[in-house]
């Protein structure tokens, strides 16, 4: 049988399909029309919410597939990649792209290896090339110094995970139908090695990889005590604060805040830094944001470079300004 | 317990220059370096050697002067090392890296745990760890912050994913892939240098290890980097200087204008 139709694996949490599975249905509507076939949605859960499951056909796929079974309500990589490797099997679909997410950077390539499937990671832009009909897979690499495009020649299912954010989710369109195939999963292929006893919730309201903008602390706060000055500031944008390893290493803030080579990858709309130098390392986690602002007391820091818009000043008397400005703005809008 | 980490030498992130002229990268005079997420994999196993006995193989799929990033290791507290090197290996995407080093860990052997770092600062794509797991059938944890604690049969993990901590019991022998909060490195000692200096890495080609030939470096890989380009940044900084009060007030008012334009407000 041959390899054919495009694939996305959506992602739900608690029974609600997430965010990045629109985006992926973006890309893989402009994938499929080009490649003149058919787009799917795969998802793994349990008791997935059936208006949602709807909602991904609306938004774009002509099929989904979701397979259900308590053990899959969440990720466990043994399980998940059993049952995709059996619709692998089943559907022999010709590309399949998973969001560069926790989920999607584990399972992808458990998959790929066992599936001997091609796999590149982390992609910004996805394309057809016309003569041969291949996925063609365009990445940053070596810390976003360099795009990379990448095809899978002659292995089928052609696999990629893509960088949240970098595309629009797809909104619904009206008129579209489609068909949504519930499947139970099969018993033997949920056994686990991994399991999962709990789950500790971040405090923040925004998880940075979704927030749309974000605030970002360098070491130009000085001490921990200053954070606060920044958080109201996030908080009148109603932004995810992130910060610079200088100021996770230092203690001011913890782990998870990172941005960068050695932290998260951020692809927000906005991204405004104040006292951040714009090291290569800082860079290589967020120079893929849509807008980028800085403030700096020094006019030649790096960060400039891959700026919008800038003010060269002083932090401690600019973000006060300005989180007292939005305010107003806002309250008066 | 035997634990298993597999490093990558790669060139320093700073030093990266790129050809303009054909988006190559250059490489000469460029200081290669232990993968620097990779030195978070090497401490947590050092640690967990401290608390429960054992040894630590550190293994390296490279040139023959990736043996330099194994010492490297060696003098952080690592016990031996493997140098995994073999010309037919040039070339390997992510699949066939994986094939190989799955191949060294079994031969090898006798192992509860594999550490690998999140992803390699070069190729950066966190691909390989899953990639060993899959390859030997062994459960991972990937993203992992915290090693709460390890006993005979499993260990306890946190697992840092988009909205928290998720906290894991994986059973043994498995492969965790680890953040830079896991632990903070050590430095090489005076003691651990000589050690490394001395120690005799054995290298290991295609003939030593279990493998396909059809499978190995760039033919055996799935994947071709067709083409690369240096990515072109369109951005012209409009630049304020907000030098006094007034033009603290000049500037935050042009910002919020800016940020209307963006729709952000
Ligand atoms: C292997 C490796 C991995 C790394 N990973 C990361 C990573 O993931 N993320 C990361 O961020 N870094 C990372 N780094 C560190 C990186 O090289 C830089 O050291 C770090 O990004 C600098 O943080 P910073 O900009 O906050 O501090 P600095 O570079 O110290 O910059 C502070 C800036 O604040 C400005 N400033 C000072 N006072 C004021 C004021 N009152 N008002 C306004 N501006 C002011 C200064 O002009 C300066 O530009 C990594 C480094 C290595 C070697
Ligand atoms: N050539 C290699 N030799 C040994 N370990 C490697 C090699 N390539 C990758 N790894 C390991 O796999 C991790 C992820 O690498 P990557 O998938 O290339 O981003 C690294 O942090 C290393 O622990």
């Amino acid at each position: 049988m041959e390899y054919k139709g495009v694939w996305i694996l959506a992602e739900q949490d608690g029974g609600r399909v997430q965010r990045i599975s629109y985006e992926l249905l973006t890309r893989g509507r402009e994938l499929a029309e080009k490649r003149d076939t058919d787009l799917t949605a795969m998802i793994f859960g349990h008791d997935i919410n059936a208006d949602d499951l709807q909602e991904l056909i609306d938004c774009g796929a002509d099929r989904v597939v979701a397979t259900e079974a308590p053990e899959l309500a969440h990720f466990l990589v043994e399980p998940y990649s059993a049952c995709m490797l059996k619709i692998i099997e089943e559907y022999r679909p010709e590309i399949i792209i998973a969001g560069a997410t926790s989920t999607g950077r584990t399972l992808m390539p458990y998959v790929a290896i066992k599936a001997n499937a091609g796999l590149t990671a982390d992609c910004t832009v996805l394309d057809i090339e016309e003569e041969t009909g291949n996925l063609l897979q365009t990445r940053p690499a070596i810390g976003g110094n360099i795009l990379a495009t990448i095809k899978t020649p002659s292995h089928r299912p052609q696999m990629a995970t893509v960088r949240p954010r970098s595309t629009k989710p797809a909104v619904k369109q009206p008129g579209r139908s489609g068909e949504i195939i519930r499947l139970e999963a099969p018993a033997e292929l949920l056994s686990s090695r991994v399991r999962r006893v709990d789950f500790e919730a971040s405090a923040e309201s925004h998880s940075l990889q979704d927030a749309d903008t974000v605030v970002v602390v360098g070491r130009g706060i000085k001490k921990g005590e200053n954070i606060p000055l920044m958080q109201e500031l996030a908080d009148a944008l109603d932004a995810a604060l992130g910060a610079s390893r200088d100021v996770i290493d230092r203690g001011w803030m913890s782990y998870p805040h990172q941005i960068g080579l050695s932290g998260k990858t951020v692809t927000p709309k906005f991204y405004l830094g104040a006292g951040v130098s714009g090291s290569i390392q800082h860079l290589a986690g967020m120079q893929t944001a849509e807008t980028i602002v800085a403030i700096n007391t020094d006019p030649d820091a790096q960060i400039f470079n891959v700026a919008d818009f800038g003010i060269v000043g002083d932090l401690f008397e600019v973000v006060p300004a300005l989180t007292e400005k939005i305010r107003q703005v806002k309250g008066n809008g | 317990m035997r634990i298993i980490v597999p490093i990558k030498q790669v060139p320093e992130t700073n030093a990266v220059r790129m050809d303009e002229e054909t988006g190559t990268m250059i490489r000469e005079g460029v200081e290669a370096i232990i993968n620097p997420l990779d030195l978070y994999a090497i401490e947590i196993a050092i640690r967990l050697r401290e608390e429960h006995g054992g040894e630590i193989v550190v293994v390296s799929m490279g040139p023959p002067k990736a043996a330099i990033a194994l010492r490297e290791a060696v003098a952080m507290g690592c016990d031996s090392a493997v140098l995994i090197s073999d010309r037919a290996f040039a070339g390997a995407d992510t699949w066939a890296t994986s094939y190989v080093l799955a191949s060294a860990v079994k031969r090898i052997g006798g192992y509860d745990l594999i550490i690998c770092g999140e992803r390699a600062t070069d190729g950066d794509t966190g691909q390989v760890g899953p990639g060993i797991a899959s390859f030997l059938d062994l459960p991972v944890a990937s993203y992992i912050g915290r090693v709460d604690r390890v006993d005979e049969k499993t260990c306890r993990v946190h697992r840092l994913v988009e909205t928290g901590y998720e906290v894991l019991d994986v059973d043994l022998p498995a492969v965790l892939t680890v953040v830079k909060e896991v632990a903070d490195p050590r430095l090489p000692t005076l003691r651990g240098k000589q050690k490394a200096r001395k120690m005799d890495i054995p290298t290991w080609t295609s003939g030593d290890l279990e493998v396909e030939p059809d499978k190995l470096g760039l033919n055996g890989s799935p994947t071709r980097v067709v083409r690369i380009h240096k990515p072109t940044v369109a951005r012209k900084c409009e630049k304020l200087v907000a030098g006094d009060d007034e033009a603290i007030v000049a500037a935050v008012d042009r910002m919020v204008e800016f940020l209307r334009e963006k729709q952000v407000l």
